[in-house]
């Protein structure tokens, strides 16, 4: 059923996928939305460039489109600019895969086990409302170097979010299945891995999701206090020495590598939940 | 007749029920409710009954006793004459007796075809292969052929209900336990799963424990028909069913039909009428 769009032979190697990415984008580019959408993004750039130009007041102060073009292109022919990229990665991904490897097993635990979760959730329940950011302070001084204090609130971002959710996810497993489960012979824990397990998956990758999210605010928010290196301190760089073209640069490569790691849990989290593709 | 490897001599002896005296008080944080009061019923092996009564007077409590998923406060339920439930005793839900849910209960995560070998596979009766083409097999005769490698969310809500009632056969079930299963469908999918539903029984003769609301389908499809009082629910008046089988849309046209169907709407009109005077009053 799946054969033909995923497996091309050699060759024509792209061709499927290509074929797919114009229509969607022809699809898209006849649509009255898709141009109202262009027309919005250009008289945008416009009247910023434009504020910029004649120096209106506060608007006038942001660098023009053009500054911060030119900007970019000296930026990215920079190998500081890469390492930014590089380093808010690799604390993002750190932070974020650390807090799967203990929060995805401890809220399976939690979520399957009602005792467990009745002594240990009110702790969560506290813990949750204090905002990752809070924890900068208090883990500099935890932590013996600011990349593991960093990485410790990154962690934090994700880890709360995805053992809410895998928890929300279980306990609102529809009774029927675990019922239909026992009905047909299944042990407890047949129960964990064919119906727990799987049922949970698809609040799973929400939960990544949302916490990738976060994760990109927190670990921004931290190098711009704790640190100087990534693309959190490349932004804030560009204030202290009035390079303001780089606050822009850094602000908009944040948001494409916040986008661009989103994309790749929704991508994923999809090969992981085949069954709601249909939906 | 029989296929699929059903022993003729174990089926004269499989799934009858004895309901003795069976009393359920629902006690959440001290408000009781007696949702089922001294009701005894006495099914024979093989037949296909159908309990009919007012909404929330006690039919899928009895139901979920039988199943395993809660216990009696009073009263024993016998399966093939052995005890199954007591006050003291609940069993456990087991592949000899299988529900089928009236929102469904098909896994989203599996496919057609794992859903259906998923009771022989837990259950380790089977190998994975054996399941498999047993499941094929099995699911060609029914008319559910080319599905099996899709989602439950990918076929209609009649053919998933076919599946799921062919994934409770695959276990061999001494009765199947059907909880208004085709309640939320169109008239014209609810054609089509009746007339699945009749096949299969004539087939494989199964004891059949149906609940509905509807009693056009109670009387198409039944043998008996067990009208229930509101609640407390207690067996109001049984009809049999002498409709010959095996039975098409034709018979709906039959004297004989409408004879039964005008006294069943009657003995439940009594009910309702009581129903919703009670209703009325606690409110
Ligand atoms: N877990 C429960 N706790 C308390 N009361 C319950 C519980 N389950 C059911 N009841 C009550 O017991 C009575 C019988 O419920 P039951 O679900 O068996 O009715 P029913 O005949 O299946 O109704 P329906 O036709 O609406 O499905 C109802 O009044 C219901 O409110
Ligand atoms: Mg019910």
């Amino acid at each position: 059923m799946h054969d033909n769009a995923t497996s091309p032979s050699h060759g024509e190697g792209l061709a499927p996928v290509e074929n797919d990415f114009i229509r969607i984008l022809k699809k898209r580019a006849s649509s009255v939305a898709f141009w109202r959408g262009i027309a919005s993004i250009v008289a945008f750039t416009l009247f910023w460039e434009f504020c910029a130009r004649f120096h209106v007041p506060v608007i006038g102060n942001v660098p023009a489109p053009s500054e911060v073009l030119a900007s970019l292109a000296v930026q990215i022919k920079l190998a500081y600019y890469w390492l930014s990229w590089a380093d808010s990665m690799i604390r993002i991904f750190t932070g974020f895969i650390i807090a799967q490897i203990i929060g995805v097993p401890l809220g399976l635990f939690l979520g399957a086990n009602n005792k467990a979760r009745e002594t240990l959730f009110p702790i969560f329940e506290i813990m949750r409302p204090v905002p990752p950011l809070a924890w900068v302070p208090v883990s500099v001084i935890f932590w013996p170097s600011a990349e593991m204090s960093m990485i410790f609130v990154t962690f934090l971002g994700a880890f709360f979010t995805v053992v809410l959710n895998i928890v929300e996810g279980i306990t609102s497993i529809d009774i029927r299945y675990i019922r239909a489960a026992y009905s047909l012979g299944s042990t407890k824990r047949d129960i964990f891995w064919r119906v727990l397990l799987p049922a949970s998956l698809p609040s799973v990758v929400v939960g990544m999701t949302v916490g990738m999210g976060i994760t990109w605010a927190v670990v921004v928010a931290a190098e711009m206090i704790a640190t100087n290196t990534g693309l959190g301190f490349l932004t804030w760089r560009g204030y202290v020495a009035g390079e303001y073209p780089i606050i822009v640069v850094g602000m908009m490569s944040i948001g494409l590598a916040g986008y661009l790691s989103s994309a790749l849990i929704r991508y994923v989290g999809a090969k992981f939940t085949p069954w709601l593709k249909t939906r | 007749m029989n296929t699929a490897g059903f022993e003729t001599a174990d089926e004269k002896s499989r799934g009858a029920i004895n309901i003795r005296n069976v009393t359920k008080v629902y006690d959440p944080d001290g408000a009781c409710v007696l949702a089922v009061d001294n009701c005894s019923m006495d099914i024979s092996a093989g037949e296909f009954c159908v309990v009919v009564g007012p909404s929330g007077c006690g039919k899928t409590t009895l139901l979920n006793a039988i199943a395993g998923f809660h216990g009696i406060s009073g009263g024993e339920i016998y399966l093939d004459g052995e005890l199954l439930c007591t006050s003291e005793r609940m069993p456990k839900p087991g592949s000899d007796r299988i529900v089928v849910f009236q929102n469904g209960a098909l896994f989203p995560w599996f496919t057609v075809l794992e859903n259906v070998t998923f009771g022989p596979v837990m259950q380790g009766v089977m190998a994975k292969k054996d399941a498999e083409d047993k499941a094929l097999h099995m699911m060609g005769q029914m008319g559910l052929q080319g599905i099996s490698m899709n989602y439950p969310s990918e076929i209609s809500s009649g053919m998933r209900r076919r599946v799921e009632i062919a994934r409770a056969l695959m276990n061999n079930p001494r009765v199947l336990l059907l909880d208004e299963p085709f309640r939320a469908m169109d008239a014209l999918t609810k054609t089509v799963v009746h007339q699945f539903l009749l096949n299969v029984y004539d087939e494989y003769k199964t004891t059949i424990f149906f609940i509905t609301h509807d009693l056009d389908e109670a009387i198409f499809l039944g043998s008996k028909v067990y009208i229930m009082t509101t609640r407390p629910a207690t067996i109001k008046k049984i009809l049999e069913v002498t409709i010959p089988r095996p039975r098409d849309f034709r018979i709906l046209a039959s004297p004989e039909y409408q004879r039964l169907r005008d006294e069943c709407i009657s003995a439940v009109h009594e009910e309702a009428v009581k129903a919703f005077k009670a209703g009325e009053r606690e409110m």
